[in-house]
């Protein structure tokens, strides 16, 4: 797109540009050549193949008999066995497949002793449910905070005081102190009180993860609050007045007038905001949700292949942001050409 | 039908300027009354006061008798009844054009999707534009626009219409289009106040013009009176200037 070419690309040639291509590929793997290749050197051992395990693994099912017993009988169903053992309680039937046990009719068991042993289905491994659980509270506190933002927004902007004090108040406390420091408050003071007078009222208690959904969307929100009321600030004043001199009131005017127009201002600043929550969310580790960070560093405990997995966590983290960001430029172009 | 009773306005940004001093008019039912003055007088301040887009620090401004800067009186109802041209057009750019028309009438009329657009379709064919209901605003012309924003304040069915400067935006050779507008409107009967620098204008439908200075009303009459044979000196001064 010539459109798109700056005075100062214009100015450069050809021959060079493509140079500066080539250069720029050179840089790239002689970044990661030399990091292989000082890994090497420190003896460490690349162990990709077990990555995979991370996400998904078949799931080793061993069968340890519960008490003192006589294996009744066993006999097919469908292609898989039961296996019936008798004990003083009753009959227990184990459904297992077919050479997975090394028993016979009459056998007596005794608690601890293996049944059966056999490869079960797939399962999502610790990677898998941490990127799950980062994603669905990614998602969940994005939807919250595009919520309490624009509540906030609107009520940054209005003149009334009780509802611009407490948005700016809001604001300035949230973004006046580190997101870490909020999570503990969330989890470790506002939890415990909040679990505490459930408990006393006979309810179950909440998850950390919903402590961790409300901080971050807390967060997330104080800064939507500030994007928003730059996005209506950014509307000519003349919008308010025509709709306001037809006879529609405050809140009308709001949100048939100027947010939809708001809206399409503000979307790039707020893809940032949203990247910015992914990324956030690692942070929940410390409240022991395990999100992506936290079942990294759970898995390198039992592989530890630590270069593998942290890289692989960059990797999954990039993949979210950038398919994010890909997502909010679609939206961008679609809202221009209307 | 408007009662405006010694109105005072100062603004204090950028700095201090008395907009309006001490501005008294009545402006009965059916008038059509042109306010002309130079730039800088309070005519447009004096025209927002009419429906408070502007707030008076003293004064009343009593419309159908109600006292539009009482704070029990509910503004939106008595806006509803008075339609307001804009110099800078301010249509709703994320609407379509049959959009800009019926989103008051479906908010504040309250009127079935069915009645709205009808309503909207018939004052767009009055005012010449029915063809580009499906467009945007971004796809019209300045003339264009100017006459779907006056669309868009007849089709509330006000009682009054208040043009703040209509033609002042527009390429010369898109006025005309939208006088013509205001013309029909004025001959059908239409209450309508008009800051405007479109002195034929005055002088073909004015029933009354005010002319405004540094905040003060100097001189007001019929348009025969103003233009032919003025009272004051800075009347004639500015008939001087501008003509």
């Amino acid at each position: 797109m010539n459109s798109k070419i700056s005075n100062i690309q214009r100015l450069s040639n050809p021959t060079a540009h493509s140079l500066s291509v080539a250069g720029f590929f050179a840089v790239m793997i002689l970044l990661i050549g030399s990091v292989y290749y000082a890994t090497i050197t420190v003896d460490y051992i690349w162990r990709w193949y077990k990555v995979p395990t991370y996400f998904m693994y078949k799931e080793t099912v061993i069968i340890y008999a519960d008490s003192n017993g006589e294996v009744k009988e066993i006999k097919p169903n469908g292609d898989k066995f039961d296996v019936i053992i008798t004990d003083d309680q009753g009959d227990i039937t184990y459904t297992v497949p077919k050479d997975s046990f090394d028993l016979d009719e009459g056998d007596f068991t005794s608690p601890g002793d293996l049944i059966a042993e056999y490869q079960g289905g797939w399962k999502p491994g610790m990677m898998t449910v941490g990127l799950w659980i980062t994603l669905k509270i990614s998602f969940i506190s994005t939807i919250l905070g595009i919520f309490i933002g624009i509540l906030g927004g609107v009520a940054r902007v209005s003149s009334t005081p009780v509802l611009k004090w407490t948005a700016i108040t809001y604001v300035e406390i949230i973004r006046g102190s580190p997101l870490l420091v909020q999570i503990m408050i969330a989890y470790f003071v506002l939890g415990t009180t909040i679990n505490k007078i459930l408990m006393m009222n006979g309810m179950p208690s909440l998850d950390p993860e919903w402590y961790g959904i409300a901080a971050l969307s807390v967060f997330t929100g104080a800064y939507v609050v500030e994007i928003v009321r730059a996005g209506i600030g950014a509307i000519h004043s003349g919008q308010v007045e025509a709709a306001r001199s037809g006879g529609m009131t405050y809140f009308q005017c709001m949100y048939y007038i100027i947010l939809p127009q708001a809206l399409k201002t503000i979307l790039p600043p707020l893809a940032g905001q949203f990247i910015n929550l992914i990324k956030d969310s690692s942070l929940l580790g410390m409240i022991s949700i395990r999100e992506l960070t936290k079942a990294t560093r759970e898995g390198i405990t039992t592989s530890l292949q630590a270069f593998e997995l942290w890289i692989m966590c960059a990797i999954l983290y990039l993949l979210m942001t950038f398919t994010l960001s890909m997502c909010i430029q679609y939206l961008e172009r679609r809202t221009e050409t209307k | 039908m408007i009662d405006v009773k010694n109105i005072y306005k100062t603004f204090f940004v950028p700095h201090e300027v008395k907009a309006l001093v001490d501005v008294s008019n009545k402006i009965e039912a059916g008038e059509v009354v042109v306010v002309i003055g130079p730039s800088g007088s309070g005519k447009s301040t004096f025209l927002r006061c009419l429906n408070r887009l502007e707030t008076a620090e003293q004064g009343q401004i009593l419309v159908d008798g109600v006292d539009i800067f009482d704070p029990k009186t509910d503004i939106n109802k008595v806006r509803a009844e008075m339609g307001m041209v804009f110099q800078s057009f301010n249509l709703f750019p994320h609407l379509s054009i049959l959009g800009n028309v019926t989103i008051t009438q479906k908010l504040v009329r309250k009127r079935s999707k069915r009645e709205r657009e009808k309503k909207a379709m018939a004052i767009l064919e009055k005012v010449g534009i029915a063809d580009k209901a499906h467009a945007h605003p971004s796809n019209l012309s300045g003339g264009q626009q100017q006459r779907v924003a006056i669309a868009r304040a007849l089709a509330m069915d006000p009682k009054i219409m208040l043009f703040d400067e209509p033609t002042s935006a527009l390429d010369p050779e898109m006025i005309g289009e939208v006088l013509d507008v205001m013309k029909t409107l004025a001959r059908e009967g239409m209450t309508m106040v008009c800051v405007t620098h479109e002195m034929g204008f005055a002088k073909e439908v004015a029933d009354r013009v005010i002319f405004m200075d540094e905040g003060k009303i100097v001189e007001e009459g019929t348009p025969v009176h103003f233009f032919e044979n003025p009272d004051h000196d800075r009347t004639k001064l500015f008939l001087k200037q501008i003509l």
